[in-house]
């Protein structure tokens, strides 16, 4: 019984975080501008990745293999929010120069 | 399972998209990060096929370090852009070396024997007696070690031709290496936090190597992408190029394998062999000195040769 709802918690998540990657992805593609785009593309990461990760932790093995998802989406977090600043920031340069 | 071969085919298509895509883009910053795109994915399909010491190295080396290599490259290469395009003779035969070679690999694949030829039992077999519990690594630190050792030897190689594209002049002296930084940027926020992470995430990745996928070369490319983050964000300077230390970490990979390559005919009666029951404690020690060396080559491969005295 609670491997079946642990199964059907994974499947949940794994399909609103697919969702969010849609999303992202699509709003990538078809936004107009550079930080609209970088707007998309936080919510696949940030969002996306999160519930996929949220959805795999009944999966595996506790509590290493839990911590080991959460350190990949901490570090997914901590590179693409950095990444988009600096993006964000050479954007707000062109545009004052 | 059923959905499995639709996966695997839109995996494959869009393989040879990127492939295409990085191979015809018109700009070459969009054909580098189509190649890295192109890296991950096939990453994902070793993976697929169980080689995950494979994907650790395509993802590692493939995407990450020849991606940074590419850009760099490319930063390189701004301002001479226009007049330096190849011939339309030098196009057609490099794309007709590049057909031949891969209408011959395509020949090779699909005359394979079924099942194919295996060396896995064997290797196997065997693994007690080097005491690693991973196949791959007991490949590479074992059975073929003297392979293993004259890849660092062409990494080294390749690491003095980038070094004599330097001028005479600046021979031994700092490569130019340096960005606008912001002060408290992200960038520097990003050094301080992930370089501790990802350093120690390198050294697990080449101590799991023994018994688990890892090993040596990406744990190295691991160490080696932190240590370009950290000349990216300024937190460190680009070493000379005569630096001794630097010197001695690019060879201390190859000093290693031939010391104990030598060490082999006394104590075991052949070149780069390894006494009995001492095997892993020696494997150990040369994959130390190769992880230092991998790491500090890659990093020089993209800094570049010597840019002025200092």
């Amino acid at each position: 019984m609670m491997t079946w709802l642990f199964n059907i918690f994974t499947i949940v998540m794994i399909s609103f975080g697919a969702l969010f990657f849609l999303a992202g992805t699509a709003g990538l593609l078809r936004f107009p501008d550079t930080l609209s785009r970088l707007h998309a593309l936080t919510k696949a990461d940030n969002l996306g990745l999160g519930l996929i990760i949220l959805g795999l932790l009944p999966q595996i093995d506790w509590p290493f293999g839990a911590l080991k998802l959460g350190l990949v989406w901490v570090l997914v977090l901590l590179t693409g929010s950095a990444a988009s600043q600096i993006v964000g920031r050479k954007v707000h340069e062109e545009k004052n120069s | 399972m059923n959905s499995a071969p639709i996966l695997f085919l839109t995996l494959a298509a869009l393989i040879v998209v990127l492939a295409g895509f990085a191979v015809l883009g018109r700009r070459q910053f969009a054909s580098v990060i189509g190649f890295v795109a192109f890296g991950l994915l096939l990453a994902l399909v070793w993976m697929i096929l169980s080689a995950p010491d494979v994907a650790l190295t395509e993802a590692a080396v493939g995407g990450g370090v020849t991606g940074a290599l590419l850009l760099g490259a490319c930063a390189r290469w701004r301002g001479y852009a226009s007049d330096t395009q190849p011939s339309v003779s030098t196009r057609v035969v490099a794309a007709g070396l590049c057909a031949a070679v891969s209408a011959g690999l395509i020949v090779v694949v699909l005359s394979l024997p079924s099942p194919a030829p295996t060396l896995a039992p064997a290797a196997r077999e065997s693994l007690l007696a080097t005491g690693m519990g991973n196949a791959v690594t007991a490949v590479l630190m074992a059975y073929r070690a003297l392979d293993t050792m004259l890849e660092k030897v062409v990494l080294l190689l390749a690491l003095v031709a980038v070094w004599s594209l330097g001028r005479d002049s600046s021979w031994g002296g700092r490569p130019d290496f340096s960005f606008p930084i912001e002060k408290n940027g992200p960038l520097i926020f990003l050094a301080k936090v992930l370089i501790p992470v990802g350093t120690l995430v390198g050294i697990n990745l080449f101590w799991v190597g023994a018994d688990k996928p890892g090993g040596a070369f990406a744990g190295g490319a691991l160490i080696a992408a932190m240590g370009l983050l950290a000349l990216f964000a300024g937190v460190l300077r680009p070493p000379s190029i005569g630096n001794f230390r630097l010197r001695f970490a690019l060879v201390a990979g190859i000093v290693a394998f031939l010391l104990v390559g030598f060490l082999g005919f006394v104590w075991a009666d052949d070149f780069l062999a390894y006494p009995h029951d001492m095997a892993k404690p020696i494997i150990v020690v040369i994959e130390v000195a190769m992880t230092l060396s991998i790491a500090f080559t890659l990093v020089m491969l993209v800094v570049g040769p010597a840019g002025r005295k200092s």
